[in-house]
């Protein structure tokens, strides 16, 4: 084998990455919109987070740690030889706030899922990306033989600013997905300028 | 859109949830298992956080070419990983394809850092305001799809 010396010219160059969250309750949508666009098939990754947990047994006064295991479905697109992006779907409950802390941390931006049969299950993560200033969209999925709401019916009910973008998609397909991220992409951008 | 059609002018329709303050959201969904916890400590060898290299979940890696590997003095999962990392592979990815916690495959990969055999990029940091060039450059990455 070749000795040790390295040659940076030899290696390949590493790519950057970047990432975007798709938050929303469970069952609405976020891994068939990962999967949607992802040129890989959704991947699994089990996070256990420890918990300090206070309180109940006072009389040790020692805090008792639980452990919580939490799996996220992502996926990646290869935008250049130089960027790779992930899409991670985050749980949408809000008992994972702890985590979606340390996701959120350098993401890009946040597309929140809205199931119109469960508007309420995406609250948390509306709320969550407002006080955090992470730049969000909102995707109402249109499944088959759901109530369907118009977008500004969804702004409504989730007393959004009017300039972030409501936009209706099918988290199944792949050009849906697409004008999803592009519209997550291109509000990015606006707020970069505003 | 033919969303309400079945309502009729007029008709009652479901008032859609109104967003209140805190709490009160919708139900857990309980996705309690928690798999076996103790193995991956043990590959781990018990080390802790505290040694390891900063690695994001999207730290990308990629095992150094030229380097000597002796294989005795590594983890069969750092094996693994370099295996995998001949392309470049996120510290997500590894951690899916390996079956290994996260937090675990950090502790393994910051050896593997730290002794030369593996190189990882940080995450692009969105942090700052994101140049243009990279919105651009991923605005016609998404088009392509």
């Amino acid at each position: 084998m070749a000795s040790k010396d390295s040659d940076p010219g030899a290696e390949a160059p590493v790519p950057s990455a970047l990432k975007i969250l798709v938050a929303g309750g469970f069952g609405a949508g976020k891994t068939t919109l990962v999967g949607a666009v992802s040129e890989i098939a959704p991947l699994r990754t089990e996070e256990v987070m420890t918990e300090a947990s206070y309180g109940v047994d006072d009389l040790s006064g020692v805090e008792s740690k639980s452990t919580t295991t939490v799996a996220l479905d992502f996926g990646r697109i290869t935008i250049n030889e130089s960027l790779v992006l992930y899409l991670f779907g985050t749980p949408g409950q809000e008992r994972f706030w702890f985590m979606w802390e340390e996701l959120s941390e350098g993401a890009l931006g946040a597309i929140v899922i809205a199931d119109t049969r469960r508007l309420e299950t995406c609250f948390a993560a509306v709320d969550f990306f407002e006080r955090r200033g992470v730049p969000f969209v909102v995707a109402v999925n249109c499944f088959e033989g759901a109530h369907l709401y118009e977008p500004d019916e969804v702004r409504e009910a989730l007393s959004l600013n009017p300039e972030i973008p409501v936009v209706l998609c099918d988290a199944r397909q792949r050009d849906s997905a697409k004008q999803v991220l592009l519209t997550l992409v291109n509000r990015v951008a606006e707020s970069v300028n505003a | 859109m033919q969303a309400h059609d079945e309502f009729g002018p007029g008709g009652i329709r479901p008032v859609p949830p109104q967003r209140d303050v805190v709490g009160g959201y919708g139900e857990d969904t309980g996705s309690e298992e928690a798999g076996p916890l103790v193995r991956p400590y043990v590959i781990a060898q018990g080390r802790d956080h505290a040694d390891t290299v900063q690695l994001d979940m999207i730290s990308v890696v990629i095992a150094a070419k030229r380097a000597e590997v002796d294989e005795m003095e590594l983890e069969p999962e750092q094996l693994r990983i370099l295996e995998l990392c001949r392309k470049p592979l996120s510290v997500a990815e590894l951690s899916a394809h390996l079956d290994i916690p996260v937090a675990v495959v950090k502790v393994l990969l910051s050896d593997l850092l730290n002794r030369g055999l593996a190189l990882a990029r940080a995450p692009y940091q969105a942090k700052s305001p994101v140049s243009r060039d990279v919105l651009q450059a991923v605005l016609d990455g998404i088009q392509r799809l």
